[in-house]
């Protein structure tokens, strides 16, 4: 029997910045058009992590009154810091000699997720159809190999895919054109660009993971608006990474630290690393007393240009973060994932009036101010595969005297999971123990992220080889599962290889990482995953 | 047959709850809100009700800010008819409530009132009581099997002892445990049906009654942190630590 199945000119997967944003501004340039937007988490915002210092540009342009509509975007940048890390040294750098793409004097201290549930509001003000809680978990083709839509979760499926009492099918939705924009490592995304060979001659795309608390602090140790980030210590200078401290509204600190996953040493945790970052003597003293109130954790995009995929396919479009739009050395990417939907709106509203292709996407985009920032980005990232000194060289020619214009692109050589060395040729790392106050465990940290998925469902972190972890993965890299996934779903017992997947935050971390790609990434039941408030 | 069914939006019993540092209540800002659980068991049983042919309507009522209106479409996408919603702004005590709950059931003389035994958030586990004591029909709590027959209904409770099964006359109020059922998921279309569904708005304030708060709240504080345990070398050991230390034997 045919699934069930709604029609609407335009169906987007994910309400993240682009998603919402591409739906915006389709309503503005036509009101007529039905569009939904499916989003996995519970809430528009609930699976949402980012830093998040905001730059207006592409906001200014989709709604230039947000000033004026109580958007969630209130403190402004007022100081700026940049710290090198020893081990109990720390070298402040100064700030004019920053590259430009570092400063952030016009930018906001937001938060990505408060900002989404209130472009949410805006859509649907204009008629947009929001769907939480509904994953997108199949692509649908038509005859011709276009794609036609998407098809949504099956829920109340037991463990062994036997059906529930509430069973209910997923529903099939067409589409004149799909918007995929599920950020970083989308499911779908990852799927589409393999069919549709997007990443033909590209880099291999390159990944980070970012951990991110909410803390609270007294008055004193709190300066609204000051932004700081830092490189260093704890990591060793092959490791590419550093931490961002953002003074926000209501005495909270954004604190986080990204790390690239290209890292080689499999003995590495990257959620221990940034417990161990804040026990340095001049970042402890900011948080002692303070109180822990969220964590969280997010697979993002650090490739840039070279490994962007074409963003354009028949009947679909990828954008956003889901494609990687991010800009790294700014580390930003609300602002170009905003700008690839407004984009994405206006090739669809000439798709669908005047017959024109959706390749037309690629060149709109080329001229935007997204890709020339892009571009002038570009080679930031890959110099730092030549360690943190030459990097940071490097980079000051190339941003500073050249602003990026350099005649030349340096390549993107392995894809993250190619990295990890065997684990008997690499230190181990000996972590300090949580106390519990400034530094804690992985069973604490889920804790807060309000994650929960239905006990009695498939799970959704798939192996293509059950037996890989133990006969290869243990034995080569020591089972480097256990230490990348920020939340422990993975662990070793009794020589098993066990899956906590009712603990996964959704990061993806594992799906890029696993050395033989081993590990797939699918959607859970509708509204499971974290519970984020306003990260 | 009508069923009025009462729904309340509370913090999602997945948050970690976070109490403000005056003592003066916990953080509802940034927080994700969802239907107390057993309300949810409430409106399927209610909507089962009507699928099985017996009841005719199901109204779902909310009493609370205007984010109410989203528990309120929840539960008319599971299957409710119609929505009532008792806009106030501010904490009403359960015996507010229920005098609330008791001015609507006079205007839509509804057969059953179903809720949820009692709410997560201050688990008073008093309005359906008190509802009942005030419009002097007779209740049935902590439901866990309900079959509706023609002039009473017959209800399956959980008690200490085990199961105890009453039959009481309609009309009647019952408050339902999470085991009565698994709440449905909301389908796609009906979500989008629910939308269209009527919700009538009152403002708590016109309904004359006295919702004056009767408790004083002097403070809330974060239950005690867990020690962490010891192991004990022998049973000896164990049975002097239970009797001089925790002095529990």
């Amino acid at each position: 029997m045919a699934r069930e199945a709604m029609e609407y000119d335009v169906v987007i997967v994910g309400a993240g910045p682009a998603g919402l944003t591409t739906a915006i501004k389709l309503k503005q340039l036509d009101s007529n058009l039905s569009i939904c937007i499916l989003e996995k988490g519970s809430e528009v915002g609930a699976h949402i992590l980012s830093g998040n210092v905001f730059e207006t540009q592409a906001l200014d342009e989709l709604l230039p009154n947000w000033k004026n509509e109580n958007a969630p975007i209130k403190t402004k940048v007022s100081k700026e810091k940049f710290l090198f890390l020893g081990k109990n040294s720390s070298l402040s750098w100064p700030t004019w000699l920053l590259p430009a793409v570092q400063k952030n004097h016009k930018n906001y201290i937001i938060s990505l997720a408060n900002l989404c549930r209130w472009l949410a509001e805006q859509a649907e003000k204009l008629g947009v159809e929001i769907f939480p809680g509904f994953p997108a978990s199949e692509v649908l083709y038509n005859e011709d190999g276009s794609v036609k839509g998407v098809a949504t979760q099956d829920m109340g499926l037991d463990k062994e895919s036997n059906k529930k009492d509430t069973f209910q099918e997923g529903m099939d939705l067409h589409a004149k054109v799909t918007v995929f924009s599920e950020g970083c490592r989308g499911h779908l995304g990852k799927q589409l660009i393999k069919k549709f060979n997007l990443d033909k001659g590209k880099n291999p795309q390159q990944y980070g993971i970012g951990l991110k608390e909410i803390w609270e602090v007294s008055e004193q140790q709190h300066q609204e608006g000051l932004v700081m980030h830092t490189a260093g210590w704890p990591l060793d200078k092959n490791t590419y990474g550093g931490s961002f401290i953002y003074h926000a509204e209501n005495r909270q600190i954004y604190l986080g630290y990204v790390i690239g996953l290209d890292y080689q040493n499999p003995h590495l945790s990257p959620f221990d690393e940034f417990q161990r970052f804040k026990t340095h003597p001049s970042i402890r003293k900011m948080f002692e007393g303070g109180k822990r109130i969220s964590f969280g954790a997010r697979a993002l995009i650090e490739g840039g240009i070279q490994s962007l995929p074409k963003m354009y396919m028949p009947g679909a479009l990828l954008i956003g973060c889901d494609a990687g739009t991010l800009n790294m050395p700014k580390i930003k990417g609300s602002h170009t994932a905003m700008k690839s939907g407004i984009i994405a709106a206006e090739t669809i509203i000439e798709h669908i009036k005047d017959k024109v292709d959706l390749s037309i996407y690629e060149k709109k985009f080329k001229e935007s101010w997204a890709y020339k920032e892009l571009y002038a980005a570009r080679n930031v990232k890959p110099s730092f595969s030549w360690g943190l000194i030459m990097g940071i060289i490097f980079t000051g020619i190339d941003q500073i005297l050249f602003r990026g214009k350099l005649p030349f692109t340096l390549k993107h050589k392995h894809a993250d999971h190619e990295a990890l060395k065997p684990a008997d040729q690499m230190p181990k790392i000996d972590y300090p123990k949580p106390d519990g106050k400034l530094t804690f465990d992985k069973t604490s940290s889920v804790y807060l992220t309000g994650t929960n998925h239905t006990e009695n469902q498939p799970v959704h972190l798939k192996l293509k080889d059950p037996e890989l972890p133990i006969k290869y993965t243990l034995q080569k890299y020591d089972e480097p599962a256990k230490r990348y996934c920020p939340v422990g779903v993975y662990e070793i017992q009794q020589e098993k290889f066990v899956i906590n997947s009712q603990n996964c935050i959704h990061c993806k971390t594992c799906d890029i990482k696993e050395p033989s790609q081993n590990i797939i990434w699918v959607t859970p039941e509708g509204g499971g995953g974290p519970k984020y408030g306003n990260m | 047959m009508k069923i009025l069914v009462a729904v309340k939006r509370v913090i999602d019993y997945n948050v970690q709850i976070r109490v403000k540092e005056d003592g003066s209540g916990v953080h509802t800002d940034n927080v994700k809100m969802s239907t107390n659980p057993p309300d949810d068991n409430a409106v399927e049983e209610s909507v089962k009700l009507k699928e099985s042919g017996k009841v005719k309507e199901v109204i779902a009522i909310s009493i609370g800010e205007d984010k109410a209106q989203e528990t309120i479409r929840k539960a008319l996408a599971i299957g409710a008819d119609k929505g009532i919603h008792v806009k106030a702004d501010s904490y009403i005590e359960p015996l507010g409530i229920a005098k609330i709950l008791k001015s609507i059931v006079e205007k839509e003389k509804p057969d059953m009132v179903f809720l949820g035994k009692q709410a997560i958030d201050d688990d008073c586990n008093q309005t359906g009581q008190m509802l009942a004591a005030m419009l002097n029909w007779p209740q049935a709590t902590f439901t866990s099997k309900v079959n509706l027959k023609e002039k009473s209904v017959e209800i399956v409770r959980e008690i200490d002892e085990g199961l105890e099964t009453i039959e009481v006359n309609l009309p009647s109020v019952v408050s339902c445990d999470l085991r009565l059922n698994e709440p449905r998921f909301a389908s796609l279309p009906n979500i989008m049906k629910a939308k269209k569904k009527p919700m009538e708005q009152i403002n708590a304030k016109d309904l004359g009654l006295d919702l004056t708060n009767r408790i004083q709240q002097i403070k809330v504080d974060e239950p005690p942190k867990r020690k962490a345990g010891i192991k004990v070398a022998n049973v000896a050991e164990l049975v002097s630590k239970l009797k001089n230390e925790a002095k529990v034997l």
